[in-house]
C-alpha cells in the first residue's frame, strides 16, 4: 500500500518542469477526450476507439523503427485506423468484425516491429502502457494544436454530429450527410486517441475515452449536462491520476484508469440509488 | 372597356408529381406517376413490400432525384432538410443509455441539421420546443432518457419531431409499425388534429390501411410498377386491387374494416 500510495516529496516533483508539461498535457487531453466521450457512447463506438488506439501503438511502433517522432506515427496509425473503420464497416454488426481483424493484425504489425527496434526498452514499454515523462513541449505544442482543431470542428458540426450520432435514420431524412459526419468524426476520435496513446498508453486508452463519458450517460440524459460530466471526469482521472502517480513513481496508466473506472462505479451505483429512491 | 381578369385563387398544391418514374438498373418502382397532395389532405400509401412506398418518401425527402418527371413540393424542387417537410419514422428501439432526453430529439427536429451548437435563439428554440411536446401530450417525459419511453411515448416524441418546424407537408413512414392500437390510435389522432388545424398534408405509408381508414381522403396503391389513386371507395375493391396485383383479390368490408384477402402470399398481398 506504501508503494502505491505516497506524498512524500511531491511539492519538490510539481515544480519540475516535466511534470508541470505532463500535466498540462493531461489537462488539454481531458477536455478533448471530455467533450467527445458522449458522442463516442452515443455512437456505440467503445471497440472502435480501442481498435484505433491499438493501430495509432502499430503507427508508434513503427514510427519508433524507422526513426521519426513517435507521436507523429501514432497520429498517422490512428487516424489510418478511424478511416478504415468509418468506410469498411458503417454496419454495426460488420463494424465490430472488421474492426477486430483490423485491430489483431495492427497489434501483430506493431510486436513485431518492437522486437526489431533495438534503441531504449522504456520507449517501447511507454506506448503501450503509457508514460508521462514523455511529454516535452514539442509534444505539447501539437497537443494543443489538435485540441483546438477538434473543439474547433465540434463547434462547427456538433449539433449534425448529435443527430447523426443518437438518431440516424431521421438525420438522414432532414438532409444530414451522415455517412460523411461518420468519417469526420473517425479521424477526430483518431486524432484525440493519438494524443493519448503516448500518456495513458494504447491498451488503456478506453479509461479516458469511454470511461467518462459511460459514466455521465448512467447519470443524466442531456448531451449538454453529459458533456460536461463528462470533461470534468476525464479531468479528475487524468490529471489526478498523474499526481497520484508521481511520488510512488508508477506508471500514470494504472491511476488513471483506476480513477476512471471508481467514477464509472460510483455513477451506477448513483443512478440505481436514485432510482430506487424515485420508485419509493 | 376595362377588362379585369378575375384572380383565381391558385394555391400550389402542397405535393405535385409529374411523370415520375424511379428506376434502379432494370428494375422500375414506378413508371409515370401523376399525383397531386393538396393542402390538408390525407393520403394513404399502400402496397407490398419492395413497391416503392419508402422509395416515394425519398423522392419527396429530396434524397432521391427521380429518373424521369418532374416533382414540386409547395412549389418548389425537393431539397435536403427543408423546413416545409416534417418526417415521422416507424417506431424502432433505441439504446436506453442514450444520453438524449425527449425534448432534445424534438429539438434535433427543428435545427439539428444546422451547423454550430446553437447558441443563438436558445429562448425562442425552448418555446418551440415546449409547444411541440404539448401539443402531443409529451410534456410529463420532456426531460426523460428517450430509450427507457415505451413505444407509444417515443412515437409521440417523433410526431413533436415531425411538427415542430411547422411543416406543410408531412411524410411518415409505418409511424404505427409495432405498436399497440391503443397508441396507434393516439398517433393517427394526433396527425389528423395536426392537419385539421394547420391544413397540413400528409403522406402516409402504412401497409395497413385500417387504423387509418377513418381520415383516409385518398389511396395511392403501388404493386409492382402499376398503381391507383382515389378514394378508398374506389380503390379499396375486388375488383381495382384484382387488377393490380394481376391474380385474384377479395376486399371484404367487416363491420368499419377492410379485409384483403389475396389469392396465395406468393404476390405479397399484405393485409
Amino acid at each position: 500500500m506504501d508503494r502505491l500510495f505516497g506524498f512524500e516529496g511531491l511539492g519538490e516533483l510539481l515544480a519540475l518542469g516535466f511534470v508541470q508539461n505532463a500535466l498540462i498535457a493531461c489537462a488539454v487531453l481531458g477536455v478533448v477526450a471530455g467533450a467527445l466521450a458522449p458522442l463516442i457512447v452515443s455512437r456505440g463506438m467503445a471497440f472502435a476507439v480501442h481498435g484505433t488506439a491499438e493501430l495509432a501503438f502499430t503507427g508508434g511502433a513503427a514510427a519508433l523503427l524507422i526513426g521519426v517522432g513517435v507521436g507523429l506515427g501514432a497520429v498517422a496509425g490512428a487516424v489510418v485506423a478511424g478511416l478504415v473503420f468509418g468506410i469498411l464497416g458503417l454496419r454495426q454488426r460488420e463494424r465490430d468484425s472488421v474492426i477486430g481483424v483490423v485491430l489483431a493484425f495492427g497489434l501483430g504489425l506493431g510486436v513485431l516491429m518492437l522486437s526489431l527496434y533495438s534503441g531504449r526498452a522504456s520507449n517501447r514499454f511507454g506506448l503501450l502502457t503509457g508514460s508521462i515523462v514523455s511529454v516535452d513541449s514539442a509534444d505539447l505544442i501539437v497537443l494543443a494544436v489538435v485540441a483546438v482543431l477538434v473543439i474547433a470542428v465540434l463547434a462547427v458540426l456538433y449539433r449534425p454530429l448529435l443527430f447523426a450520432s443518437t438518431d440516424p435514420d431521421v438525420a438522414v431524412a432532414r438532409g444530414v450527410p451522415v455517412r460523411a459526419l461518420s468519417l469526420v468524426f473517425a479521424v477526430l476520435v483518431g486524432l484525440v486517441t493519438a494524443l493519448a496513446v503516448p500518456i495513458v498508453g494504447a491498451i488503456l486508452v478506453l479509461s479516458v475515452m469511454i470511461a467518462p463519458g459511460a459514466a455521465a450517460a448512467r447519470v443524466t440524459a442531456s448531451p449538454l449536462v453529459a458533456t460536461v460530466i463528462a470533461v470534468a471526469f476525464a479531468e479528475i482521472a487524468l490529471v489526478g491520476g498523474a499526481i497520484l502517480s508521481l511520488a510512488p513513481g508508477l506508471p500514470v496508466s494504472g491511476y488513471v484508469a483506476a480513477l476512471a473506472f471508481l467514477l464509472y462505479v460510483g455513477c451506477r451505483v448513483f443512478a440505481r440509488l436514485r432510482g430506487r429512491a424515485a420508485v419509493a | 372597356m376595362v377588362v379585369t381578369l378575375e384572380r383565381v385563387p391558385t394555391v400550389a398544391p402542397a405535393v405535385a408529381m409529374r411523370g415520375a418514374s424511379v428506376r434502379f438498373g432494370e428494375r422500375t418502382l414506378w413508371d409515370d406517376l401523376d399525383l397531386d397532395v393538396a393542402r390538408g389532405e390525407f393520403l394513404a400509401v399502400l402496397g407490398p413490400n419492395g413497391s416503392g412506398k419508402t422509395t416515394l418518401i425519398r423522392v419527396l425527402l429530396g434524397l432521391l432525384p427521380l429518373s424521369r418527371g418532374e416533382v414540386r413540393i409547395g412549389g418548389a424542387a425537393p431539397r435536403r432538410g427543408s423546413p416545409t417537410i416534417g418526417y415521422v419514422p416507424q417506431q424502432k428501439a433505441l439504446d436506453p443509455d442514450l444520453p438524449l432526453r425527449g425534448r432534445d430529439l424534438v429539438g434535433l427536429g427543428l435545427d439539428g441539421h444546422r451547423l454550430g451548437v446553437g447558441l443563438r435563439g436558445r429562448r425562442e428554440r425552448r418555446a418551440r420546443v415546449d409547444a411541440a411536446l404539448a401539443s402531443v401530450g409529451g410534456t410529463a417525459y420532456a426531460h426523460s432518457p428517450v430509450g427507457r419511453l415505451s413505444g407509444g411515448e417515443q412515437q409521440r416524441l417523433r410526431v413533436a419531431q415531425a411538427l415542430v418546424g411547422d411543416p406543410d407537408v408531412l411524410l411518415c413512414d409505418e409511424p404505427l409499425l409495432s405498436l399497440d392500437l391503443a397508441h396507434q390510435r393516439t398517433v393517427t389522432d394526433l396527425i389528423d388534429a395536426r392537419r385539421r388545424d394547420h391544413d397540413t398534408a400528409v403522406l402516409f405509408v402504412t401497409h395497413e390501411i385500417n387504423p387509418v381508414l377513418p381520415l383516409v381522403d385518398r389511396v395511392l396503391y403501388l404493386v409492382d410498377g402499376r398503381f391507383r389513386i382515389g378514394p378508398p371507395s374506389e380503390v379499396m375493391t375486388s375488383a381495382v386491387l384484382s387488377e393490380l396485383y394481376g391474380t385474384e383479390v377479395d376486399v371484404l368490408r367487416v363491420r368499419d374494416r377492410l379485409v384483403v384477402v389475396g389469392a396465395d402470399g406468393r404476390n405479397g398481398v399484405h393485409h
